[in-house]
């Protein structure tokens, strides 16, 4: 975990093996409300409410932010000051995610999760934060400016924002294998995992008028390969910013998902993704089918056809449907799964789950909507906004239906439709409570946050891959983690519980 | 157990008890129509009344 411990082992990586496949979500929340309806003032009302009834506010790290930063850790620990932002309200939680306003956006990014399972609880930890912040928040504002917090990825305006997933993937697999392999998946699973959506509002989409379409994010997407994640979205970001041991690592930041309420699809969409990087990593992209010729053009399409039949031409000269897609996938998971067993994604029984609920939710949408509805968020919100329009007779573009859209993804207990229509819950309540305190074991994100609660006067920043303390006298001290694998309560339990304060704690590392 | 609970344990019982009476699929039908009801009469007593200004009010700036 630390890398200046002389016993310090790397994990070793075989040429042909996939790695721990190391995850978590980033969610920009939708805010409506505050004082002077101003997003980004409400944002960073929200965060420091949050933040404030802690013990302390420990500021989030900017370093390491740069993708050409020596992420290896071969640095003097003293050799260069953390930059500390001030501006916008930014912390790091005893949990070990991060807490902080993005753009107009109060955005929780989950800590790092060591299986599907786990990252889907710490998502659901975040919504009890972000439900959290936004009580203590309202309760110091007169009611004409109460806030109130969505869940979702888009205004119905055309203006988007993102969930986006990561997932560690090594360093030497090829990119164009990730591409290869991947954008099937990232253009079909939103017929099992999209969030849903009444109406359209791009341009090219309005064009088309679809009552309803299966996710939030699709029409966004205009790129097949980019960098950005604002403009011409692309459905394979190639930012390259590991926050972990570069030559070992590659963070695959995957900006193409919705925000789901739905805990099951959230466990599906990380899930299922994982388990097909492990199958790549392990034996390349022969196994996986065809790229679709136009990606573009079979997501936003895909989105539109509620009837699932609707085919796009591929790389292998056949046609397939989002179903086609998902199918194949589905079977190279699996087999995936015979051959090693999975144990890079999770536990025997939860990578039976995955398949199982995966499977399930692949056959639901195509042959009994009405079984999965519990589950599948699209499926959940259409059979309401079908049911409001034939109960009052609405046209599909009401504004009533639009309504329900928005609402379904409502945060608060006594307005939230996602909480009404019977989802199934995996993630039980006293489990997320305790997520919300503390952070997952078998990560570095371990480390982090037992630092934040047990040292909240000594550390000055942390991010991702460092915990920087200030001891009264000298120098900051950086204390790095470029192994996500590394810091866990297995490795520092011990540690910090006999190390009283950050002096011993830090005397003890040295040592 | 609150009212709407209760009212659900009734319909409940009610269709059980008419099970032996019709064919499996159309009480299956029947449950899932009642179901879906009840849902739409809940959802309508926590939607926002005025539709139209609630959805033109939400306007978010672009984020990621």
């Amino acid at each position: 975990m630390v890398a200046r411990s002389s016993t310090w082992v790397r994990v070793s990586i075989s040429n042909s093996s996939a790695i721990a496949k190391v995850l978590g979500i980033e969610t920009e929340y939708g805010i409506a409300g505050g004082p002077d309806y101003d997003p980004i003032t409400s944002s960073s009302i929200i965060v420091n409410a949050y933040a404030q009834q802690g013990r302390t506010r420990i500021n989030w790290d900017f370093d390491g932010e740069t993708p050409d930063m020596d992420a290896r850790g071969r640095v003097d620990l003293t050799s260069f000051a953390p930059v500390v932002e001030t501006h916008l309200a930014n912390t790091v939680l005893t949990n070990g995610a991060r807490l902080y306003v993005d753009h107009a956006h109060p955005e929780y990014s989950s800590p790092e999760c060591r299986t599907p399972l786990e990252a889907t609880l710490y998502d659901v930890a975040g919504e009890e934060i972000m439900r959290r912040a936004l009580g203590i928040a309202n309760d110091s504002l007169d009611v004409h400016q109460a806030i109130t917090l969505y869940k979702n990825n888009s205004d119905g305006k055309g203006n988007s924002y993102g969930t986006h997933e990561n997932y560690l993937v090594r360093r030497d697999l090829d990119f164009a294998y990730l591409i290869r392999a991947m954008v099937p998946h990232f253009v079909s699973r939103q017929i099992v995992v999209g969030a849903g959506k009444v109406g359209a509002e791009t341009e090219a989409a309005i064009e088309k008028s679809p009552p309803f379409q299966l996710s939030q994010r699709a029409e966004f997407f205009e790129e097949v390969v980019g960098l950005e994640t604002t403009l011409k979205r692309p459905i394979i970001n190639t930012r390259d910013e590991p926050h972990s041991d570069a030559e070992r690592f590659r963070r695959l930041h995957v900006i193409i998902g919705d925000a789901n309420m739905s805990q099951v699809a959230t466990f599906v969409k990380l899930g299922s993704t994982a388990l097909l990087l492990a199958a790549l990593e392990e034996s390349g992209p022969e196994s996986f089918p065809a790229m679709p010729r136009s990606p573009v053009h079979a997501v936003r399409a895909f989105a539109m056809d509620l009837s699932l039949r609707e085919t796009v031409v591929c790389d292998d000269e056949r046609s397939r449907s989002a179903w086609d897609f998902q199918n194949e996938l589905w079977h190279v998971a699996h087999s995936y799964v015979e051959r090693t067993g999975g144990e890079v994604v999770g536990g025997a029984e939860e990578v039976a789950t995955i398949l199982q609920q995966w499977r399930e939710l692949l056959d639901g949408v195509r042959d009994d909507r009405d079984a999965v509805a519990d589950r599948v968020d699209w499926v959940a919100k259409l059979r309401v906004v079908e049911g409001f329009q034939r109960r009052y007779e609405l046209g599909p573009h009401d504004a009533k239906l639009r309504a329900i859209d928005l609402q379904y993804h409502d945060l608060r207990a006594s307005h939230s439709l996602a909480q009404r229509v019977g989802l199934r819950v995996i993630c039980p309540e006293v489990e997320v409570r305790e997520a919300v305190h503390n952070p997952p074991p078998s990560t570095r994100a371990y480390f982090r946050g037992q630092c934040v609660a047990r040292y909240p006067e000594q550390i000055v920043a942390a991010n991702w891959d460092s915990v920087v303390f200030d001891l009264g006298e000298g120098p900051l001290q950086r204390v790095p983690m470029l192994d996500p694998l590394r810091g866990t309560h297995a490795l520092t339990s011990e540690l910090l519980e006999t190390s009283a304060t950050a002096s011993e704690l830090l005397a003890a590392l040295d040592r | 157990m609150s009212e709407r609970e209760r009212i659900q344990k009734q319909r409940t019982e009610r269709a059980a008890e008419t099970t032996e009476e019709v064919s499996v699929d159309a009480t299956k039908g029947d449950q899932l129509k009642a179901d879906l009801d009840d849902l739409l009469d809940e959802i309508d007593e926590v939607l926002e009344e005025n539709a139209e200004e609630f959805v033109r009010n939400y306007v978010q700036k672009g984020g990621e």
